[in-house]
């Protein structure tokens, strides 16, 4: 009894420090979430030719701020015959997978929360956990638009679960391990050596896939303004939507980072194994490769939205299970094949 | 063969990179945005905005209550009354303008055979209460005269083409 107590007492401070590593975590990411929805607002408006917010703070940079606070002080309005419990605990539901994902990305060599062996299988399960908010939040508002937008969110996310899942499965053939950081670790040696070059059809179907898991345009069918006025948030405000919407450019970030992890080296420097460049950027940590392969994606999904008119449901579909996971199969076999014969540079 | 190459094309997404290509180059262009408080659009002198009543240089309202301008406006924005003065002319003693009906068409600086009721360049108001909508002829002149200087300008640039 006394003896597990003290080990009790002598886990407290390892919990603590798990617990800073959380807040090292979450906090950042809930900044770069404002922020990129800043950015996204700029960059939308640059490709319009038109300069976006700039009103708020110096050059528009409190804009975020601003709507946060709007949002906090706004009412949560509950639609009548609601059912209230599950109509607020829904956007909890959205967001709380979308940050629990982040315990296994590794930012660096060794800066992993939780540096655990089946880190892809874990981030495959939290993102598929993101569709109960989404179809939650339908049922809950008793409104047949909400119902729609998730009836639409939850028939494409579970499709495009299936894509993706096989790109990760290539991912893992490659890699060897489903440890994210043994993953990065295995697309060492120069540019050509990470898994974009191997795995590129898997990789073009992995971001698309992203893409349309994340409910982005021009997958957006599930709030297309258009049909279905906001689709399954529309009966939500205030802090309530906020979550709803910390909850979908969570899930954006993650998913750019985990393009940058598993297809364009981590952390590794893109100037590895090129005589001159490689010492001279030597200095440069591997957080800073990370973050900026991540904005790289993350510029994508904005471009993509500034560029693309949304799919029609039916062609959603059809792209999902008629294109991607035919192609995904072949280039399964591909790999597999590749890896048995130990082709190189990338499986020797 | 020509089904094939499109095809292939589709599968290399060709089409979805050029539209990449066409936002991507707009990205840089230069923007067009007009920073409007600090920076406006110019005016045409035929900007039609908040009407004015005009006077005579010897200080004599023009309005001869001859009614065309309520008559032609197709909001039925327009109300007047008028009277004989003393002196024999016939005057308004009533212009009232719901400035929540009017369309801003024109119509009735174009009716007006004495150049009266004209609609200038002040786009910028707003009202506070209830009822301030309702502009009347006190305010109708004042703004006339405040603005005189800028309105006849404006009709002497656009009477060549009348």
């Amino acid at each position: 009894m006394i003896e597990t107590l003290e080990t009790s007492l002598e886990m407290i401070p390892e919990v603590i420090l798990i617990l800073i590593k959380i807040v090292l975590i979450v906090v950042p990411i809930m900044l770069s979430v404002a922020y990129l929805t800043l950015a996204e607002r700029k960059v939308i408006g640059y490709i319009q030719v038109r300069i976006g917010p700039n009103r708020v703070g110096p050059r528009g940079l409190l804009q975020p701020i601003a709507d946060g606070l709007k949002l906090l002080l706004k009412e949560i309005i509950v639609p009548t015959n609601a059912n209230r419990f599950l109509f607020v605990i829904a956007p909890i539901l959205a967001l709380a997978p979308a940050l629990a994902a982040w315990a296994v990305v590794p930012f660096s060599d060794g800066m992993v929360l939780a540096d655990i062996d089946a880190g892809i299988l874990y981030i495959l399960a939290l993102t598929s956990m993101s569709v109960y908010g989404i179809i939650i939040s339908g049922w809950a508002s008793n409104s047949k638009y909400a119902f729609l937008g998730a009836l639409r969110s939850a028939a494409q996310v579970v499709s495009y679960e299936i894509a993706m899942g096989f790109a990760l499965v290539g991912v893992l053939l490659a890699a060897g391990s489903m440890n994210l950081s043994q993953v990065v670790l295995a697309q060492q040696g120069s540019i050509l050596h990470w898994f974009w070059l191997p795995l590129l059809p898997l990789f073009l179907v992995y971001f698309i896939s992203g893409v349309a898991e994340t409910n982005r345009a021009p997958f957006d069918v599930a709030e297309g303004e258009s049909e279905i006025v906001a689709g399954f948030h529309v009966e939500y405000s205030g802090m309530t939507f906020a979550l709803f919407f910390l909850a979908e450019y969570a899930n954006m970030i993650l998913v750019a980072i985990l393009a940058a992890l598993m297809f364009c080296g981590g952390w590794l420097s893109p100037f590895q194994g090129i005589p001159l460049l490689e010492p001279l950027f030597a200095w440069v940590p591997g957080l800073v490769w990370v973050l900026a392969k991540t904005s790289f994606f993350l510029f994508l999904f904005l471009w993509f939205r500034a560029t693309f008119p949304r799919y029609r449901y039916d062609q959603i579909m059809r792209l999902g299970w008629k294109v991607f996971i035919p192609i995904t199969i072949v280039w399964l076999l591909v790999v597999g094949a590749a890896v048995l014969a130990n082709l190189g540079p990338w499986f020797d | 063969m020509k089904s094939v190459v499109n095809y292939f094309r589709s599968l290399m997404l060709w089409e979805l990179l050029m539209g990449l290509k066409l936002t991507g180059r707009y990205f840089f262009a230069r923007k067009i945005t007009v920073q409007y408080p600090e920076e406006k659009t110019p005016q045409s002198p035929r900007f039609r905005g908040l009407h004015a009543l005009r006077r005579y240089p010897n200080g004599e309202e023009r309005c001869i209550a001859c009614k065309l301008c309520e008559a032609v406006c197709p909001a039925l924005a327009i109300t007047i009354e008028s009277e004989q003065r003393a002196d024999g002319t016939r005057r308004t003693t009533r212009y009232d303008i719901d400035l929540f009906k009017c369309i801003y068409c024109g119509f009735c600086e174009e009716s007006c055979p004495v150049d009266s009721i004209v609609e200038t360049r002040i786009f910028e108001y707003h009202f506070e209460k209830r009822g301030d909508n309702i502009i009347n002829k006190q305010q109708l002149l004042a703004i006339g005269d405040q603005h005189e200087q800028q309105i006849a300008a404006d009709r002497a640039q656009d009477a060549a083409f009348r």
